[in-house]
């Protein structure tokens, strides 16, 4: 088979697109591509990845223009005229090369309120959660969310709107507003209410097209609009 | 702007949204009615003059978009470009008030007949 030809982002947000030639082999990943570059062509490449069997959301690029897990996209699959682009996610700074700084990711799922608020204790004893209620149900995706930043680097709010809090934090808010045993409903709604938050949101659908685990952020974020509106109609926020 | 407001405003768009939705699909399709008669004045001023239910369908529509369009308006020049804040909030509530007074010019305009063409 020919090489590969693959053009891989260096630098920061300054920077540009170095070629490299990479052997293809049978079942070749992306990130199998990546870690041929970095030990075998250029010791200096920098990037992230950890289980490499598509579980831990580390290795996630942007490969032709795509956000995505590298360790789960074959090259045959995405590799056009045998030439593939690979580049850090989007939406955030560039640390180097295909690693980006995941802060803002994450503070904004803290400013979703995207935590745990109880009042049980250990004595209390367990919470009986009906895995058939509606609001266990409605969760019952959007609770396998780890945080990888494929939908944050997918969604075009996020590029336009520098406060939007994206699709995975408020994903979070909303698993934990159908937390039966949560407490912090109130300030929650508060949180992802207005321009910043839920209503923000266009329905491009980019952050469930591209979610690697098959969750809808769109379809949390509905919700919390239908939430949010409800409660401030009735004074509640 | 407090969150409150932001809220009210997106609900107040996804609602004349709902309104458009219809009063758009009525004025498409008594224009295309309209031309497949002849388009002409006297035609359609036949149709509005004294004609209070057209006056109040298009009384809504002109509302309707009064609102829809300087909310739809903020978000997008938020989005394209650095500008947000108060002075762009006045800008659309002016554009706003701009389409209410023409639209219902016109409006008015197509009710109120007799005297000329």
């Amino acid at each position: 088979m020919e090489n590969l030809k693959v053009r891989i982002w260096r630098g920061t947000e300054e920077g540009g697109f170095q070629d490299f030639e990479v052997p293809r082999q049978e079942s070749q990943t992306v990130l199998d591509v990546v870690t041929y570059v970095q030990r075998k062509c250029d010791p200096t490449l920098a990037y992230r990845f950890a289980c490499r069997v598509g579980v831990c959301g580390s290795c996630a690029m942007t490969v032709n223009g795509v956000s995505r897990w590298t360790c789960r996209t074959h090259v045959d699959k995405v590799a056009e005229d045998n030439r593939v682009e690979i580049a850090p996610l989007r939406n955030l700074p560039v640390i180097k090369d295909l690693v980006t700084d995941m802060r803002e990711f994450f503070d904004k799922w803290a400013k979703a309120r995207g935590r745990f608020s109880g009042t049980q204790m250990r004595k209390d004893g367990f919470a009986k959660v009906s895995p058939e209620s509606k609001e266990r149900k409605r969760i019952e995706a959007g609770i396998e969310c780890i945080g990888c930043g494929v939908c944050y680097s997918a969604c075009d709010v996020v590029t336009w709107n520098k406060d939007y809090l994206g699709p995975a934090a408020l994903n979070r808010a909303w698993t934990l507003i159908n937390d039966v045993r949560d407490t912090a409903r109130v300030e929650r709604l508060a949180a992802v209410a207005g321009d910043a938050g839920c209503h923000a949101c266009h329905t491009h659908l980019n952050c469930t097209e591209r979610c690697p685990k098959g969750l809808s952020p769109t379809a949390g974020i509905a919700g919390l609009k239908r939430a949010v509106l409800a409660a401030t109609l009735s004074g509640e926020i | 702007m407090s969150r409150r407001t932001e809220v009210l405003l997106w609900g107040a768009q996804r609602i004349t949204a709902m309104v458009l939705a219809l009063c758009v699909t009525v004025h498409l399709v008594t224009m295309i009615y309209a031309v497949r008669s002849g388009l002409s004045a006297a035609e359609i001023l036949g149709r509005t003059q004294g004609n209070i239910g057209w006056f109040a369908f298009y009384t809504l529509f002109v509302l309707a978009v009064a609102i829809h369009a300087p909310i739809g308006l903020r978000t997008i020049i938020g989005e394209m470009t650095d500008a947000r804040g108060r002075g762009i909030d006045l800008l659309v509530g002016a554009i706003g008030i701009g389409l209410a007074v023409f639209g219902m010019r016109a409006v008015i305009g197509v009710f109120s007949g007799g005297g000329g063409a």
